[in-house]
């Protein structure tokens, strides 16, 4: 069970959280073709190591906030606000 | 195929003091050039090599596998195997796979220990009893056994399930197919290396893939950890590292790879003689020929490479479990391991070519690989042998995320897959 | 032969004044306070303890801790049964009763046993290459018997367990002289240390011979603040430094009475320290299973601490040092040690033993004695040469060496290094918030691992760079102690009955990876998970295949270190705990009105209000009549309730509905469809204009989890810059419901104002108001097709609202109506139950509302994906009602429409079904394809082999112009 550090109430049992999968995603404007829809959809990363993925605090302040977490140490590197830009 | 195996050869064996016995399968080191080569030595790759020796005479095969055969989900499954899916495109994939598990033991020759010893679907309300009414309708449409259980039909089968007025999660009834049950995952992958071995398919472990070699855009082979090996095909069958390896060959899937945890207890006694499901908890669970209650449930909710569960998750799934059959609290947890799955939005897999000529794929089985096994490999191969997709596997396709034709059995019944 | 009591000073743990009456078998036996189940067994001379998994061979005590592989035991209390105990780990208790596990009838008489005479025909696997004939499933029973060790009960004891999670700067797990000192120095440096000890007392090896610098380290830590922990095993190491850990409180569960049995432990800890010591490695030679041969180390606690003579003359079989030590203590306990055999060729061995007789290069070649060692033959270690020494005992000791227990360090993700000369697998550095001292890191010498422990708790406490564990202090040990040209089964695994020749079996068959080995022979697959015969395992493989051990590798450890009990791990989600149900506020007042509750997704509610004699069935007809004929009244308080207020209130609405929330005037309520991005209907409601810049939201009861959180996230993640707040409301406010021709009149007589009337309000409007002063919110909205008002105000009011309304039903022979009645009414109507006409593929085109669509101008939350091919498919599933051709046989909900007998296509399938007591005959929705072009079409819908013919027709059923809604 994770750690996962809440950028508002600080550090807290993962089973407060819920995990939103991949962060800063480009929603595609309703004109776009079924393959761009399809890309936005489904075709998301799914990478082995860094991760840049948005959870929110469910059960506890209900904030969305931005993990960096490693997909196989399951080490977490950064922690920011939802609407801020990714660290790389 | 070398040693025959048999109640006789057996005999034959105990007076040779076992020293009669070969490898199950050659150890074999890679040849330079295939006609088709397999990455990943789980059962659906060994399944494909093995039909595309047996149904398509296509016997210049590599199976490349990254650690040791069967070491992925296959070995890490709950060994169930079933077929009662909704959409007559799923019903049609996963009968046809429990029909190959029927004979597979045979077909082998090796015992996979299909324990057809049915399943029961546990029904926690009304609107349960109308889902699995549904259901079973559905499935008889589409020709698979499927009854509905009256209460009393459920107790009798589950003895230890808590059916009493106040329990927590009430029990209504149930569904049952009586030819779902189990087999023994080891033996479904050793099974399938030592038959597709026997016919000529190369064996090749601690080979890691690491590159695609492209001619023209085209697939024309691997880049390994023994070098590089070259074919006319490349399928890919490596549950859980799909993503990676398809991006390796510059394909993104539709996939997110998720932990899913088991748990066993210790041996014990006969004591349930079934499958059980329930679709409200979550929870399942049957007995292993050993004595072990083989339990599972929920995914770990995150996206995760790693071969271990959340302990909460470990908890919600034994709570699960106890809220079933609250005398199991005394049992104790002996093992606990988990599997990386690929979830695809539609929880249905993905089988057949890909936009990257000459590389084909196998994927997408989320929670339920195991039972997929036999017509996993056997779609698999016939693509790769053909290039054509298997009138089976026909709907199951990458397309289908762009037409929107999505095959979503979990959606439709509000039960997890 | 019978085990005796040694005198004083043996005996640390057991206090003589206090005997203890137990019953092993139905025989009752004595023990004394202190001791385990296992010491008091061996006091008493009991050999024969249980029988083996597969061959069903006599097996005994064979160790003292954790590790115990074949002393296992089911515990029975009255009906109850605890199955699969190790006798090692059990306390003595007055009365304890226990049974062996695996044969019948009896342990001494075992059916099973003849498993034995065929083993040559049951080898590693036997079962992948036999019984394909006709198929496994007739063989299965009886293997399934013979298999499996403990019986469990199918009900339910009286314990209870619980869970207590803390934070902590260091955890350390293991109490020996190791863990102590490591606590010890990080406590005093200032660290908040928390000791976890897996025994009765602290202490490890040295704490039963009465070490007294163990005592002072004990006294130490106490002093510095450590909480020690007793009966307490660390079993896990998870993501996060979280360490679970099990505490056994009561030593026998409770049947009668609701004890605390068990505590999980969840610490979240800064650093973790493992001190858990290491386990000793058994000797290879034929036979060496037999009741009497026990591990070296176990035979000494034995003595020291419980007092136990486990035998009177001794065989030592050895490939350590730490032999000779035993040796030296057994004998100056009287015990006789006639010879210690030892392994390993004379250069290796470092010690000697005072008085002693020890043989070098030597093993033994056979056990005399079945049940029970009588004796044993020394043979040279290459096994065929002379001489043969036949050699009397009664006990044979194995001390093959040691095996760190490096468990921890691998679950934490530690890797492992092979170290030849002790022939042992020790940490190859720390892993991740993880530092192994002592024993289990491979620091034998004790100064040496005091010292080092003691600097690695300093350094955590401190913040500093932890020291390098300095290895060693192990004497040597051979790899591999089988003797090679013998007879006989020599066990690897004693409990599973994995002999070296199964090893051997699985190397020619190409089972060679470590985890093929594990799979293929179930080697290290038993209760006690391989702690004595993995690296055996290991070993004898790397043999067969011309390997080093480290070649071979190990399986990577996993949690739980030893087994733990289901009931300790969840604690208390258990019974009403497990996903606790929801309430409604007036809860007591339904029951007093004959509610009976069922369970409605998270909330127990009343399903219907039957009077005497009447089925939930006939209730629910008769109150879905009343309904339509005067007045019900139901309450409604789980609907889901959100307010959504600011400037972008109604854009944002816009975005999340299909149906246009903007143009609503204040006070206006409109319908809508909630999507999911896949355009996907995942809930409905309504959502009502409260004014300008703030919305009334109801959502269905079970969709306001889902519904809330979508609001959020996309407000949060995708919307930031719309100026909107969402806030849940649903458990503020109670909500009843009344509805039928006379709703009015029961509002009137209750006492609302004229200002509600039917006339002064509309259908779909909202009006906010006061009701005996209590604020309400009044929502003229229906699900029943009837006039209806659902009154919304403070949940605490709500049983008043209800007792008021209720006596205007009464007097007008209206009544309570409760889900059931809902569903009925709502079918008539032909009114859409999300989540029952629906499922997670239904698109809103498929329910009638592909004009919504087209009608709105803005994009909404799964607009995009509704143009796919896909969704504009004429084949999907439409909503229709069907009505069966014999205006009497109920068409059931789950049944499938085809015109052809299976197998075949089917073409939908029947979504909501009852009989309609205002029509006097069924009525039906079902999702057909392409249904919205087949009214009047004749259909045949089958279920479970009956086929019954039907006709697509109109909805609503009842009052297809929609008058009564007005009233």
């Amino acid at each position: 069970m994770m750690q996962i550090p809440c950028i508002y109430c600080g550090p807290r049992d993962e089973s407060e959280f819920v995990c939103g999968g991949t962060a800063h995603l480009t929603r595609p404007p309703l004109e776009s073709d079924d393959r761009q829809w399809a890309e936005y959809l489904f075709f998301r990363e799914n990478p082995k190591g860094a991760h840049l993925e948005r959870w929110r605090h469910a059960y506890g302040c209900g904030q969305w906030f931005n993990l960096e977490r490693d997909t196989v140490t399951h080490e977490i590197r950064a922690v920011y606000p939802i609407t801020q830009a990714a660290p790389r | 195929m070398p040693n025959r195996y048999s109640a006789w050869s057996l005999l034959r064996g105990a007076l040779a003091g076992h020293r009669n016995w070969q490898g199950a399968w050659r150890e074999a080191t890679p040849k330079p050039r295939y006609d088709v080569i397999v990455v990943g030595g789980g059962g659906h790759g060994l399944a494909t090599a093995y039909y595309l020796a047996k149904n398509h005479r296509v016997t210049n095969v590599a199976v490349l596998e990254r650690g040791w055969i069967g070491g992925g989900n296959t070995g890490r499954n709950t060994t169930i195997v079933r077929s009662n899916y909704l959409y007559p495109e799923s019903a049609r994939l996963y009968d046809f796979s429990l029909k190959l598990y029927e004979g597979l033991s045979r077909d082998l020759n090796y015992n996979i220990m299909l324990s057809q010893r049915a399943l029961v679907m546990l029904a926690h309300s009304r609107h349960d009893l109308d889902s699995m009414a549904r259901w079973a309708n559905a499935m008889r449409m589409n020709g698979i056994d499927a009854d509905l259980l009256s209460l009393e039909e459920v107790r009798s089968r589950v003895p230890g399930l808590d059916t009493s007025s106040g329990a927590r999660i009430p029990v209504l009834g149930g569904f049952t197919q009586r030819r779902a049950g189990t087999a023994r995952h080891d033996a479904v992958a050793w099974g399938y290396a030592r038959a597709a071995s026997a016919l000529g398919v190369d064996i090749i472990q601690n080979c890691e893939v690491r590159g695609f070699l492209k001619e023209g855009g085209r697939v024309c082979g691997v880049q390994t950890s023994l070098g590089d090996i070259r074919a006319e095909r490349v399928g890919i069958a490596a549950a859980g590292h799909s993503s990676v390896l398809a991006e390796l060959a510059g394909l993104r899937l539709p996939v997110t790879s998720y932990a899913l945890q088991a748990l066993v207890s210790e041996p014990l006694k006969p004591l349930l003689d079934t499958v059980v499901l329930s679709p409200g908890t979550g929870g399942y669970l049957s007995q292993s020929d050993k004595g072990e209650l083989v339990i599972g449930a929920m995914l770990d909710l995150f996206p995760s490479y790693a071969q271990r569960g959340s302990f909460a998750v470990t908890q919600q799934i034994l709570a699960s479990i106890l809220a079933l059959f609250p005398a199991y609290a005394r049992l104790k947890m002996l093992r606990q391991w988990a599997g990386i799955v690929d979830v695809v939005h539609d929880s249905s897999p993905i089988i057949g070519r890909t936009p990257v000529p000459g590389l084909f794929i196998n994927c997408g089985w989320g929670t339920g690989g195991f039972k997929g096994i036999p017509v996993g490999g056997y779609t698999l191969a016939h693509v790769l042998a053909t290039g054509e997709d298997h009138p089976l596997a026909e709907p199951f396709q990458l397309e289908r995320f762009i037409s929107g034709r999505l095959i979503d059995e979990a959606a439709a019944s509000g039960i997890a897959h | 032969m019978s085990g005796t009591r040694l005198g004083e000073p043996y005996g640390r743990r057991i206090d003589r004044s206090r005997p203890i009456s137990f019953m092993f078998n139905g025989r009752v036996l004595a023990g004394l306070q202190g001791d385990t189940l296992a010491s008091a067994l061996l006091a008493n001379g009991v050999r024969l303890v249980g029988r083996s998994f597969k061959l069903h061979r006599p097996r005994g005590i064979f160790a003292a801790g954790i590790e115990e592989p074949t002393g296992i035991v089911d515990l029975v209390d009255g009906r109850h049964r605890t199955p699969d105990e190790r006798a090692t780990l059990v306390e003595l208790v007055d009365g304890l009763a226990a049974e062996s596990v695996n044969c019948w009838p009896s342990v001494g008489f075992d059916l099973g046993a003849v498993n034995g005479w065929f083993s040559p025909l049951l080898p590693a696997g036997f079962y992948y290459k036999t019984f394909k004939w006709p198929g496994w499933r007739p063989f299965e029973p009886a293997i399934r018997r013979m298999a499996g060790l403990g019986r469990a009960s199918l009900e339910r004891g009286g314990e209870v367990y619980e869970e207590i999670s803390e934070n902590v700067d260091l955890l350390v797990a293991g109490s020996g002289i190791a863990g102590l000192a490591a606590a010890a120095a990080a406590a005093e440096a200032g660290a908040r240390t928390v000791l976890l000890c897996a025994g009765r007392e602290p202490g490890g090896a040295l704490g039963w011979r009465g070490d007294a610098e163990v005592g002072d380290l004990l006294v130490r830590a106490r002093r510095a603040g450590v909480r020690i922990l007793t009966r307490t095993l660390a079993f896990g190491v998870y993501d996060h430094n979280l360490v679970c850990a099990s505490e056994r409180l009561a030593h026998v569960p409770a049947s009668a009475t609701r004890r605390l049995s068990e505590r999980l432990w969840k610490f979240r800890a800064r650093s973790i320290v493992a001190a858990q010591g290491a386990f000793e490695r058994p000797m290879l030679f034929p036979d060496n299973d037999r009741p009497g041969v026990m591990l070296a180390g176990a035979v000494d606690e034995y003595a020291h601490a419980y007092g136990v003579a486990c035998g009177r003359r001794v065989v030592i079989a050895a490939n350590c040092d730490s032999a000779y030590r035993v040796a030296e203590s057994l004998q100056a306990a009287g015990i006789e040690v006639v010879a210690l055999l030892d392994r390993r060729p004379s250069v290796d061995i470092g010690t000697h033993a005072a008085g002693v007789r020890a043989i070098a290069n030597t093993g033994i070649g056979k056990v005399i004695g079945a049940r029970s060692v009588r004796g044993c033959v020394a043979v040279p270690a290459d096994g065929h040469s002379a001489p043969r020494l036949r050699l009397e005992c009664d006990l044979i000791l194995v001390a093959g060496g040691h095996a760190p227990a490096v468990h921890l360090h691998s679950q934490a993700g530690g890797r492992l290094r092979w170290l030849a000369e002790s022939s042992m697998f020790v940490p190859d550095g720390n892993a991740r918030g993880l530092v192994s001292v002592g024993a289990c890191a491979g620091v034998f010498g004790r100064e040496a691992a005091a010292q080092h422990a003691a600097d690695v708790g300093r350094a955590l406490a401190l913040g500093f760079t932890v020291p390098a564990a300095p290895v060693g202090g192990a004497s040597r040990s051979l790899a591999s102690s089988r003797i090679a040209a013998v007879r006989g089964k020599q066990l690897v695994d004693l409990q599973n009955d994995v002999a070296v020749s199964d090893v051997e079996l699985a190397a020619r068959e190409n089972y060679r990876s470590v985890e093929h080995l594990k799979r293929y022979t179930t080697t290290g697959m038993a209760t006690d998970q391989g702690k004595t015969s993995n690296v055996n395992a290991l070993v004898l493989m790397g043999e067969f295949t011309h390997r080093e051990p480290a070649e071979v590798g190990t399986t990577r450890f996993r949690p739980p270190y030893s087994p733990v009990t289901f009931g300790a791990l969840i604690g208390r989600r258990v019974g009403a705990l497990y996903r606790p149900l929801k309430r409604l506020a007036a809860v007591e007042w339904h029951a007093r009105h004959g509610a009976l509750f069922e369970q409605f997704g998270n909330w127990s509610r009343p399903a219907a209000y039957p009077r005497s004699g009447e089925s939930l069935h006939q209730a629910a007809q008769r109150e879905a009549l009343t309904v339509r004929r005067t007045v019900g009244l139901f309450d409604g308080s789980p609907l889901g309730k959100l307010e959504v207020w600011g400037a972008d209130a109604a854009r944002f609405l816009d975005l999340m509905y299909l149906g246009t929330m903007s143009t609503l005037a204040p006070g206006q309520a409109r319908y809508g469809l909630l999507l999911n991005e896949n355009g996907v209907i995942v809930d409905d409601g309504i959502v009502a204009r409260v004014d300008e810049r703030r919305f009334w939201v109801n959502t269905t009861s079970a969709g306001i989890e889902r519904t809330a959180a979508a609001f959020e996230e996309w407000l949060q993640c995708e919307y930031t810059d719309l100026r909107v707040l969402v806030t849940p409301v649903t458990s503020r406010y109670g909500n009843a419901t009344i509805s039928g021709p006379k709703a009015f009149e029961v509002m009137a007589a209750a006492g609302f104002g004229a200002e509600f009337s039917p006339q002064a309000t509309r259908h779909m409007t909202l009006h906010d108001g006061h009701w005996r002063g209590v604020p309400v919110r009044v929502l003229r909205a229906s699900f029943t097709g009837e006039l209806s008002y659902e009154i919304n105000l403070p949940a605490g009011e709500t049983e008043q609202l209800l007792q008021a309304l209720a006596e205007g039903v009464e007097t007008r022979e209206g009544c309570l109506y409760g889900i059931e009645a809902l569903e009925i009414l709502r079918t008539e109507k032909g009114y859409l139950h999300v989540g029952t006409d629906t499922d997670g593929t239904t698109l809103p085109g498929d329910v009638g509302f592909a004009r919504g669509i087209d009608r709105k101008a803005a994009n909404f939350v799964g607009r995009r994906s509704l143009l796919r091919p896909a969704a504009r498919d004429p084949q999907r599933l439409r909503l229709v009602g069907l009505a069966p051709l014999d205006g009497r046989t109920l068409l059931p909900t789950g049944a499938q429409i085809a015109n052809a007998p299976p197998p075949t296509q089917t073409e939908g399938h029947v979504t909501s079904s009852y009989p309609s007591p205002s029509l006097g005959s069924p009525v039906a929705l079902a999702m057909l394809a392409r249904g919205g072009e087949r009214l009047g079409e004749q259909v045949t819908v089958h279920h479970l082999g009956r086929r019954i013919e039907a006709r697509v027709v109109s909805t609503p059923f009842v009052d297809p112009k929609g008058e009564r809604l007005h009233g």
